[in-house]
């Protein structure tokens, strides 16, 4: 089962930018890994031939939530930020390995259906009419949803004006 | 697809040792965008191989990365105000509701 070079230098990079996010000790470095990691898997998705799902990732994912993710570590005193993060969790990591291994195991195991790979060539059509025939529903509760949470953090995070 | 499925594992494990063992909130919330991305990436994996003209899982990561965005947000705002209040993001000094 060999795999294209795009997708084990993608996926090299992926897993390492992850174990930087999880283990860096500076908190800025983590961010821009985890941009990183988000550019890889919009990569993987190019190669998935979910190239709207790829420029999605790349508007919403690094643009918008990567992006909010370094304001907040810039809001954060300078002080907090460098963490000495020696503290390696043995339990835990045990915990994530065992799932890890057990899910791979489960993957190679089961017999998948798999038919021919024709890929749809224009996969952008075929979203737009989920979006609005049998998803439409979800589609407009996922506005409401955004809303809620537009006004519930500007809420949560202004400062108390009766205070300052 | 095996091998993307395994990827997609492999993330899901990185990030769930983050969300775990962090002690910084900020990193907490890292690692829960990866765990997000992983469970991504398996929809789209199976969208491409199993769904080929329907892409229904497509559809399905649309609405999580939409979802995620939202989450994040309001995770982002709940530490603001909590480090206005205490000057602290380190997961050991937030144990009010501890018994």
């Amino acid at each position: 089962m060999m795999q294209s070079f795009t997708s084990v230098v993608l996926s090299i990079g992926i897993l390492g930018g992850a174990v930087g996010v999880v283990a860096c000790p500076s908190l800025v470095y983590s961010a821009f890994l985890l941009g990183g990691v988000l550019l890889g898997v919009g990569g993987l998705y190019v190669e998935l031939n979910a190239d709207f799902v790829a420029a999605a990732q790349l508007l919403v994912y690094i643009g918008a939530i990567n992006v909010l993710i370094l304001f907040a570590i810039m809001l954060v005193s300078p002080g907090s930020r460098v963490q000495t993060s020696s503290n390696w969790n043995p339990g835990e990591a045990i915990l994530s390995a065992v799932f890890v291994v057990a899910c791979i195991k489960m993957i190679q195991q089961t017999p998948w259906v798999n038919p021919p790979f024709e890929p749809e060539v224009a996969s952008l059509v075929v979203l737009g009419g989920h979006l609005f025939s049998d998803f439409l529903l979800p589609f407009e509760v996922v506005s409401i949803v955004l809303l809620v949470a537009l006004v519930g953090a500007i809420v949560i995070a202004r400062r108390d004006p009766a205070a300052s | 697809m095996e091998y993307f499925l395994s990827i997609a594992a492999a993330l899901f494990g990185i990030g769930l040792y983050g969300l775990l063992s962090s002690r910084n909130v900020i990193r907490v919330l890292m690692s829960l965008e990866l765990l997000l991305n992983a469970v991504n990436l398996n929809f789209v994996t199976f969208a491409t191989f199993v769904d080929g003209h329907e892409l229904k899982g497509q559809v399905m990561a649309l609405f999580v990365m939409a979802i995620a965005a939202a989450e994040a947000t309001i995770g982002l705002a709940i530490v603001l105000s909590i480090y206005r209040n205490r000057t602290s993001v380190d997961l050991d000094d937030f144990n009010l509701l501890k018994w």
